[in-house]
């Protein structure tokens, strides 16, 4: 039964006239009324500048905040390999349909229809407005725009500019963004970090935010509150996140109210350059891109295994019959291109069964000794010039001439703030939008659907939808931050950091996340059981302890303070870290990223529960050191055939 | 591994900075540079001594955040690479390593080796609004290396490149005249200095953006000059 917090508003109809239904029920703001009207926006990526650049050209007042000294540092500029659209420009038969049967399926059937048919409707419009903006996408000899594949799917539908797609989109939306800044209907506070939310009268309106140069705390109030603030990876210490990505301002939310979805979803990314050591402190993609051409394998034999961890022969020299490619061996119908979670395991199985290639074993070969071959050294440089120039420079070895090395790393989160279709949380007035909610991409997302789902969310869906709140408020007054809400969250953020810069311990705050980091990658990891996962909430609750009686944050509030925020962003880490544990621990059954040991087939596939959870779980905060309480969202597929997901034939 | 770093140290904006020089020990082999600055950081930290502030977010070379200059070149002793993926592997042990902020007027520094670069986006904000060649002006990350590293403190490269990229695409012709003097016009406000075509700040590009793309900057300046 659906819960009743819990309201969806899933336009009735046929779901390819869901959105256009929807579109037409909005009341729409008149330009003189946006005028009197405030939002904020906080985070930058490509989520939250379009959505800013969009909402300041509609006319209404934005103010919005990152973390970093510009918004072009969001980390949606790291994104590499592409975007998806539903162009079908390579006559391959693709269609919205395609693209959203790919991403329910990819998802391993944990995602609402209507969201992902809306995604995939929208997503064409998208490559005409960055193509509008300058943004240089990769084109044919004649001039037409270029795609590639990517894993999961069957078609060429990606777009994509060299190996920094997330760059070049995200400059177009910067640049839009700026337009808007200097016409004076977006404020801009770049290091700004939000630390609470300010509800009033049951509706978001505001925010509390330290200033990262000066320590000021400061008070923002809006109409409605827009969080595009990323996921939470970092909860693991080791991600390809970037080092100030964070949870906090979805967890702010959720202790104020906002339910938090799925959060045990999170993608383990298959192709990582190999950890080297315990004082690293990030993980470096390889762009999924790569799987087009390279071909991934371990040997077949120990012999050559051991071997090759002494250094005693080069890859290169190991002949085609002792190679196992046991991802073409095992997957035959989607060979290297399988999506990310299916392809992570497969390594991981491989090295838990020995064959890893490095010294620590954990290692996998991503060969293009065949791409060179075939396709010729120049049309290899032109596909992956940068990503081989990085990987050289990080581990001084030449892709041209040995294959890469390569192990799954956290990458990104499916779970996220709990948002209906309109993209509103369960707090009136605070929507979410990008990876920082939960709707698009169920267990797993496929890859090139991140910049996909960021930008439709900022330039085509929230500026409508927001419209339709915003519709009721234009008659109110501005908010008022001298409000006693304001002061409470305010000195409620001034206690926290007292309280943490009065522990004084021996411990810097990266060794404390560091140790959390390793208590989520060894029970909340890649693969999950019941016993670990109790070992893991019951490890975070220590630690948590320890934390508060050991830190030590040197300096104060009233200055530029590194230490501080990255303390700030570990007690929240704490909490997400033992959400993802809880929830994971109630989802018992494997799908997509999520892989309960308990929970497989013969063959070492995922197996799902459709009858016992087929829905997305979202959990309600009930306090400090009190169990969360769970809501059931039932998932309903009225236009897709519920299936095994299957890539091997 | 250990090292000498000799380090700029800065309280804030307004306060007086000087050099001061740390020795880090336990360095591993593959440690990239930022994480040589972490490790002598928790180092610091447990002796009591405050940490070093430095930018740094993605660590893998892309969103332009970190801005060191070391042993006298912007993002150190590598060519094309910014300093995340500098690697120490380029460094002699037992080394002194100086590490300085970018050096420009424009760019006042915060605290230690952090500089406010909102200069760029001021830039930007005066225009620059609307491939293959377009996509290699298009790759500057906007770190502001050029900048630190010219001996006029221009910043022509970064203006340029965004130009540059935009001039080399179908759409957008009819801002061109506007951006190109509006964008200009906003750098010598901000007090960068002009170009002399030494070609250091092409040099020090961690992603390799020419100085062909200020000879075309420049055309497209005189263009919406004769144009006015």
């Amino acid at each position: 039964m659906a819960d009743s917090k819990l309201i969806s508003k899933i336009p009735e109809g046929p779901l390819a006239e869901k959105w256009s239904k929807r579109k037409a029920e909005i009341r729409i703001v008149s330009p003189n009324n946006k005028r009197k009207l405030e939002v904020i926006v906080v985070g930058t990526g490509l989520g939250g500048a379009s959505a800013a650049a969009s909402l300041g050209e509609l006319g209404y007042n934005v103010k919005i905040f990152c973390i970093s000294d510009s918004p072009r540092r969001a980390h949606s500029i790291a994104a590499q390999g592409g975007i998806n659209a539903a162009k079908n420009y390579q006559n391959d038969n693709d269609s919205i349909y395609r693209l959203f049967y790919d991403t329910i399926k990819g998802g391993d059937y944990r995602s609402r229809e209507a969201n992902v048919y809306r995604l995939a409707e929208v997503s064409a419009a998208i490559i005409d407005q960055c193509v509008a903006q300058g943004v240089p996408f990769a084109r044919e000899y004649g001039g037409y725009l270029a795609n590639r594949s990517f894993g999961g799917v069957q078609v060429s539908r990606t777009f994509y500019a060299r190996g920094q797609t997330g760059q070049q989109l995200l400059l177009g939306a910067y640049a839009a963004l700026n337009k808007e800044i200097a016409a004076g209907s977006v404020k801009s506070y770049p290091r700004h970090e939000m630390l609470d939310l300010v509800i009033i009268n049951g509706e978001a309106k505001g925010i509390i935010a330290r200033n990262l140069v000066t320590g000021e705390i400061e008070r923002f109030g809006a109409h409605a509150v827009v969080l595009a603030t990323g996921g939470y990876g970092n909860a693991y210490f080791l991600s390809t996140n970037a080092m100030n990505s964070n949870g906090s301002a979805a967890m702010q939310a959720y202790r104020k109210g906002a339910f938090f979805a799925n959060p045990c979803f999170a993608q383990i990314h298959p192709t990582c350059i190999p950890v080297h050591g315990d004082q690293q402190c990030k993980l470096t993609l390889m762009s999924e891109s790569l799987r087009n051409d390279g071909r991934i394998w371990v040997p077949n034999n120990m012999e050559d295994v051991l071997k090759l961890r002494k250094h005693e022969i080069k890859p290169s020299q190991i002949p085609e019959e002792r190679r196992d490619y046991y991802l073409e061996r095992r997957y035959p119908a989607f060979g290297n291109l399988v999506p990310r979670d299916v392809a992570s395991r497969a390594a991981k199985e491989r090295c838990d069964a020995g064959y890893g290639v490095n010294e620590t074993g954990l290692a996998v070969f991503l060969d293009f000794a065949d791409a060179i071959k075939r396709l010729g050294h120049q049309r290899v440089e032109e596909r992956y010039g940068n990503l081989f120039q990085m990987y050289e420079k990080i581990t001084s070895s030449s892709p041209w001439e040995e294959p890469m090395m390569i192990y799954p790393a956290i990458h990104y989160t499916m779970g996220g703030l709990w948002v209906d279709y309109d993209l509103q949380t369960t707090i009136p007035g605070l929507y979410a939008i990008g990876e920082a909610n939960f709707s698009d991409h169920g267990g797993n997302r496929l890859g090139a659907s991140a910049l996909m789902q960021g930008l439709a969310d900022g330039y085509f869906i929230l500026p409508y939808t927001i419209g339709d709140y915003l519709s009721h408020k234009f008659a109110e007054p501005k908010t008022d931050t001298n409000a006693p809400e304001f002061a409470e969250a305010e000195k409620a953020v001034l206690d926290r950091i007292e309280k943490i810069l009065a522990v004084k311990g021996t411990e810097t705050v990266d060794s404390i996340h560091k140790k959390l980091g390793h208590i989520m990658w060894e029970y909340v990891g890649m693969a999950r059981n019941e016993a670990g996962l109790k070992k893991a909430i019951e490890e975070i609750g220590e630690l948590r302890k320890e934390f508060w009686k050991t830190v030590r944050v040197p300096g104060t509030n009233e200055e530029f303070n590194q230490e501080l925020e990255k303390a700030l962003r570990l007690v929240d880490f704490f909490d997400i870290g033992e959400l993802m544990a809880r929830d994971a621990l109630n989802r018992k059954e494997s799908c997509g990223g999520h892989f309960r040991e308990e929970m497989q087939t013969e063959e070492g596939e995922t197996k799902r529960d459709d009858e016992n959870f087929m829905y997305v779980g979202a959990w309600e905060y009930k306090g400090e050191g009190v169990a969360p309480e769970l809501h059931k969202e039932p998932l309903k597929y009225e236009n897709i055939k519920i299936a095994t997901r299957n890539y091997k034939d | 591994m250990e090292y000498n770093v000799k380090v700029w140290r800065q309280k804030n904006a307004k306060a007086k900075g000087h050099f001061e020089t740390y020795h880090v020990t336990d360095v591993e082999e593959d440690a990239s540079f930022l994480e040589m600055l972490d490790i002598l950081n928790d180092q610091l930290i447990r002796k009591g001594v405050e940490p070093i502030a430095f930018d740094h977010d993605c660590r893998e070379g892309i969103c332009g955040a970190c801005s060191l200059y070391v042993d006298g070149r912007a993002h150190g002793p590598d060519d094309q690479v910014t300093t995340c993926q500098l690697f120490m592997r380029h460094f002699k042990p037992g080394a002194t390593i100086t590490v300085e902020p970018w050096r420009s007027a424009a760019f006042p520094v915060i605290k230690d080796l952090v500089v406010d670069r909102q200069a760029f986006d001021k830039i930007l904000q005066a225009g620059g609004f609307i491939a293959e060649l377009s996509m290699d002006a298009a790759a500057c990350v906007g770190c502001g290396a050029c900048v630190a590293t010219c001996k006029n403190g221009s910043a022509m490269l970064f203006v340029a490149a965004r130009v540059s990229s935009l001039a080399l695409l179908p759409q957008g012709k009819p801002e061109a005249a506007r951006r190109a003097r509006a964008m200009v016009a906003k750098m010598d406000e901000l007090g960068f200095g002009n170009c002399t075509n030494t070609r250091a700040c092409e040099m020090e590009c961690p992603k390799h953006v020419t100085i062909d793309h200020i000879a075309r900057l420049n055309r497209e300046y005189l263009k919406a000059r004769f144009s006015e």
